[in-house]
C-alpha cells in the first residue's frame, strides 16, 4: 500500500516535468521523482518492529556473537540506506547543474516559458 | 548581494564558528554516528552560505578566496585517491582497509578504530564542502536585475 | 591481467582532478597529459583482448562487495571507448582554441571517459548506475560547452530527458533489489533463476527497456538526439555518437537482458520493434535534413536501430531454442556493426567538425566545391560514407552483411528486406552530402578556405584507416576469434556465464 503512495508521487512528479511550461517547475518535477524513488528505496529496507543499524557503546559489552545475533535479528536492511546516500548526492549534481543551465538560458533568451526557447525544429 | 542588519551580522558571526564545528564533528565521527563524509561537507558548506546570507558576496570572497576554494577541493579528490591507491600499495587489491586488517585496528567504537574510513570522510567532507561552496558561490553571481537581452540591445544601439 | 582493472577508472579520474590546477598558464601541458592519458588507455586495452578474469574491490568477497568484471564483451567496449576517445582528443586539440576554459574542457572529457569505461567493467548494478550518471552529468555539461543560445537550450533538453532515464533507472534497480535481495551480477542471476520472473521485475524490465532505451536513443525515445548531437563541439559529438550511446544505452541493456535476466520472447519482441522503428524513422527524417550534423545525428538513430535489431534477432532465437548458429551470427553482426559505427560514425563527425572550423557553417546549401580546398577532409568523408553507407570493401559492408544473411537464414525475410532498404536510403542521403559539400561550385565567400592542419588530421586519418582494417576483424579467422567471437559467446551463454565469471 505505502508503495503504492510512492509511486503516485513518482507520477506526480513525471505529470510535473511534462506538462509544465516554466523552465523552473520542470526542475521541480524532476526532483520530486527523484524524491520518490529514493523513498522507494529506503522503504525496501524495512522490517516490522526493527532498530536503527547502529550498533553503541553500551551493547558491546554482551560479547560479539549476541551483539551480532542481535543486530542481525532486529535491525532494518542498511544496504538501501548506502544506496539512497550515493544517490542523494548524484542528484544534487544534476540538479545544479539544471538550475545553472536554467539561469544562462534566462540570460540568454530573456525568459523561462519553453514554448519561447524553439529555435532548433525540424 | 548586500548584507544585513547589526543584529543579523554579530549573530551570525558567532553562529557560524559552531556550524563549522558541528559540521567537523559529523565529519570525523563519521564510522560512528550517522553522517558520514557527504553531510559533514553540506553541513560545512552550509556554514559559509550563511555568512554569505547576512554579509554579503564579497566579504566571503575575501574571507575565502575562490581560487584557494578550487586547490582545496582538487586536494580532497587527491586525498581520496591517495588513500585508495594506498590500499594497492600496502594491502594488495584497491581500497583495502589496510589500516584496520594491519597496523592499526585500535578499539571498537573509539575514534581511531575503523581503519582507514575516517581518512576517507575527511576526504570527501572536504572536496564535498568546497564544491557546493563554489556552486552556491557562483549561481549567487546572477542579481535579480540584470537586463534583458532585447534593453542591451537597444542601450547599446542609443550609445 | 585482470588486476589493472582499476586503473581504467582511476588514471583518467586522476588526472580529470589534476587539469583544473593548471589554469590558464599551462594549456600546452594540459593538453599534453589528457591525450597521454587517453593514448596509455588505448593502449591497455589493446592490451587486455582476450583475457578474462574478475576483480574484488578492497578484498572482499563477491557476496558482499563490488566487483570489476573483464570478459570478451567488456574487452571489445574497452577497445571502442579507448579508439575513439584517443581520436576525439587528439582532434580537439586544436579544434577547442575556438573555445575558452580549455582545462575545464579536458577534464570533464576524461571524466566521461571514466565514467564510460566504469559502466563496461562494472559487475554490480547499481555500480554500473553510479558510473552511468557520472559520465552523464559530464555529457551534459560538455553539450552546452559554448555558452550560445542553441547549445544551452540543446543541453537543457538532453538533460531533462536523461534525468528522468536516470528515474526510471533507478527505479527498476531498486524493484530488482526488493525482488532479489542482491546486486551483484552473479548472484541476481542466480536468484532471479530461482523464483522465475514475477510481476515486479517484469516491470523492472520495462523500466530498463525504457531508460535505457532513452540513453541509448531508440525511436519513441529519440527526441533529445537532433539537438544535442549538432549543438556540441566536433569531438564531444563524435564521443556522444561513437560511445556514449553505446556504452550508456545498448550495452547496458544486452547485459541486463542477457546476462541478467535471461532472455525471453516478448523482451525480444520488443527489441526487434524498437530497432525496426528507429532503422525506418532515423533514415527517412534524416534524408530531408539541410543541416550537416543534424543529419549525421538521425543516422545516428538509424544505426542504432541496426544493432538493436540485430542482439534482438539474437534474443528472439535463443529465447525460441532455435539453431544457436544463427543466433550467434545475429549477434555477431550487431557486436560488429556497434564497433564500426563508433569508429566511422566519429570519423563523421570529426570531418563535419573540420568543415566546420574552416568554413564557419553547417547549412549544406552554403557549402560546395571543398574538394580542392581540403583534399585529406574529402577522402576521410568519402571513405566514412562508403562504410556507413555499405559499400564493400569497407567495414560497414561486411557487418550489415551478417545481419541480412543472419535475419534470411532464421526466416525474417520482411526483416531482411527492411534492412536492405534503409542501406539503400542511407546511401542515397550520403550521396547527396558528397554532392553539396565537396563537389559542385565553390561560392565566392569561401574562396580563401584551407585545409586543417596537424593534429586533426593525423586523427581523421587514423580513424579512416582503421574503418578500411576493421574489415579484416571479420575475414581473418584468427582475429576475428580472439576479438569479436568471446564477445558473442558472453552473450549466447547468457546466464551461465555471469554464474561461470562469479565461481557460483
Amino acid at each position: 500500500m505505502l508503495y503504492a503512495l510512492c509511486f503516485l508521487l513518482f507520477m506526480i512528479g513525471l505529470y510535473c516535468a511534462v506538462v509544465k511550461k516554466n523552465l523552473v517547475k520542470i526542475v521541480i518535477g524532476l526532483a520530486i521523482m527523484e524524491y520518490a524513488v529514493n523513498l522507494f528505496l529506503i522503504m525496501l529496507g524495512y522490517r516490522a518492529g526493527g532498530t536503527a543499524p547502529i550498533i553503541g557503546r553500551g551493547d558491546l559489552q554482551a560479547g560479539v556473537e549476541r551483539v551480532t545475533a542481535h543486530f542481525i535479528n532486529s535491525s532494518v536492511d542498511p544496504l538501501p540506506q548506502a544506496l539512497v546516500l550515493t544517490s542523494i548526492v548524484i542528484s544534487l549534481g544534476s540538479l545544479a547543474l539544471l538550475i545553472s543551465i536554467c539561469i544562462r538560458i534566462y540570460d540568454k533568451y530573456g525568459t523561462f516559458d519553453i514554448t519561447e526557447i524553439r529555435r532548433l525544429r525540424g | 548581494m548586500k548584507g544585513m542588519t547589526i543584529i543579523v551580522k554579530t549573530i551570525s558571526g558567532w553562529v557560524k564558528v559552531l556550524i563549522f564545528l558541528f559540521g567537523i564533528n559529523i565529519i570525523l565521527f563519521g564510522h560512528l554516528t550517522p553522517g558520514g563524509g557527504f553531510a559533514g561537507g553540506v553541513i560545512l558548506a552550509s556554514s559559509y552560505v550563511l555568512l554569505m546570507l547576512a554579509f554579503g558576496r564579497e566579504f566571503v570572497e575575501k574571507n575565502l578566496p575562490i581560487p584557494l576554494a578550487s586547490r582545496l577541493d582538487c586536494l580532497g579528490a587527491f586525498l581520496f585517491a591517495f588513500v585508495a591507491i594506498l590500499g594497492i600499495v600496502f594491502g594488495g587489491s584497491f581500497f583495502v582497509n589496510f589500516l584496520y586488517q594491519r597496523y592499526l585496528p585500535g578499539h571498537p567504537l573509539h575514534l581511531v578504530s575503523a581503519g582507514t574510513i575516517p581518512l576517507s570522510n575527511i576526504a570527501i567532507g572536504l572536496k564535498v564542502g568546497a564544491s557546493l561552496f563554489l556552486a552556491i558561490f557562483a549561481l549567487s553571481a546572477f542579481r535579480k536585475d540584470f537586463q534583458r537581452p532585447q534593453e542591451q540591445g537597444r542601450d547599446a544601439g542609443q550609445e | 591481467m585482470s588486476r589493472v582493472l582499476p586503473a581504467f577508472v582511476l588514471v583518467p579520474l586522476i588526472a580529470a582532478f589534476v587539469l583544473p590546477v593548471f589554469g590558464t598558464k599551462a594549456k600546452a601541458a594540459a593538453t599534453l597529459l589528457a591525450n597521454l592519458v587517453t593514448i596509455s588507455l588505448l593502449a591497455l586495452a589493446v592490451a587486455c583482448v582476450g583475457q578474462s578474469g574478475i576483480y574484488e574491490v578492497g578484498n572482499w568477497s563477491s557476496r558482499i562487495g563490488i566487483v570489476l568484471v573483464l570478459d570478451g564483451l567488456s574487452s571489445l567496449m574497452l577497445l571502442a571507448i579507448g579508439v575513439v576517445s584517443a581520436a576525439a582528443m587528439l582532434f580537439s586539440v586544436r579544434y577547442m582554441e575556438q573555445y575558452t576554459a580549455k582545462p575545464k574542457y579536458l577534464s570533464l572529457f576524461l571524466l566521461m571517459v571514466a565514467g564510460m569505461n566504469g559502466v563496461v567493467i562494472s559487475g554490480d548494478i547499481f555500480n554500473l548506475f553510479v558510473f552511468l550518471e557520472i559520465a552523464s552529468i559530464a555529457s551534459y555539461a560538455l553539450v552546452g560547452f559554448g555558452c550560445e543560445h542553441e547549445e544551452l537550450e540543446a543541453s537543457f533538453k538532453y538533460m531533462v530527458l536523461g534525468t528522468v532515464a536516470s528515474a526510471f533507472i533507478l527505479l527498476g534497480i531498486a524493484l530488482v533489489y526488493g525482488n532479489t535481495g542482491a546486486l551483484n551480477m552473479a548472484y541476481t542471476a542466480r536468484a532471479i533463476q530461482q523464483t522465475g520472473i514475477n510481476a515486479g521485475l517484469a516491470f523492472a524490465m520495462s523500466l530498463f527497456i525504457a531508460g535505457f532505451g532513452l540513453k541509448a536513443a531508440l525511436v519513441p525515445f529519440h527526441a533529445w538526439l537532433p539537438d544535442a548531437h549538432p549543438s556540441a563541439p566536433a569531438p564531444i559529438s563524435a564521443m556522444l555518437s561513437g560511445v556514449l550511446i553505446k556504452a550508456l544505452g545498448v550495452y547496458a541493456l544486452s547485459r541486463l537482458i542477457f546476462n541478467v535476466f535471461g532472455v525471453s520472447i516478448p523482451v525480444s519482441w520488443v527489441l526487434i520493434a524498437l530497432g525496426v522503428l528507429s532503422m525506418v524513422v532515423g533514415v527517412f527524417l534524416a534524408v530531408g535534413q539541410w543541416d550537416f550534423k543534424r543529419l549525421l545525428a538521425y543516422h545516428s538513430i538509424s544505426q542504432m536501430g541496426y544493432v538493436v535489431l540485430g542482439i534482438g534477432m539474437g534474443a528472439l532465437i535463443l529465447a525460441k531454442r532455435g539453431n544457436p548458429l544463427w543466433a550467434s551470427l545475429a549477434i555477431l553482426g550487431g557486436l560488429f556493426h556497434l564497433v564500426n559505427h563508433a569508429v566511422f560514425k566519429s570519423l563523421l563527425f570529426l570531418t563535419s567538425g573540420s568543415v566546420e572550423m574552416a568554413t564557419g557553417t553547417r547549412q549544406l546549401k552554403k557549402m560546395g566545391g571543398l574538394v580542392e580546398r581540403m583534399p585529406y577532409t574529402r577522402a576521410a568523408c568519402t571513405i566514412a560514407s562508403a562504410s556507413i553507407a555499405g559499400v564493400p570493401p569497407f567495414n560497414g559492408f561486411w557487418s550489415k552483411l551478417i545481419l541480412v544473411i543472419a535475419a534470411v537464414q532464421a526466416g525474417f525475410f520482411g526483416l531482411a528486406a527492411v534492412t536492405v532498404v534503409v542501406s539503400l536510403v542511407t546511401l542515397l542521403s550520403f550521396l547527396k552530402v558528397q554532392r553539396y559539400v565537396f563537389l559542385g561550385d565553390l561560392p565566392e565567400e569561401l574562396q580563401n578556405t584551407r585545409e586543417n592542419k596537424g593534429s586533426m588530421r593525423m586523427a581523421m586519418l587514423f580513424l579512416a584507416t582503421l574503418c578500411l582494417l576493421m574489415s579484416l576483424l571479420v575475414l581473418v579467422p584468427s582475429l576475428r576469434v580472439t576479438v569479436l567471437q568471446p564477445a558473442v559467446d558472453v552473450l549466447i551463454e547468457g546466464v551461465s556465464h555471469s554464474m561461470k565469471m562469479a565461481n557460483l
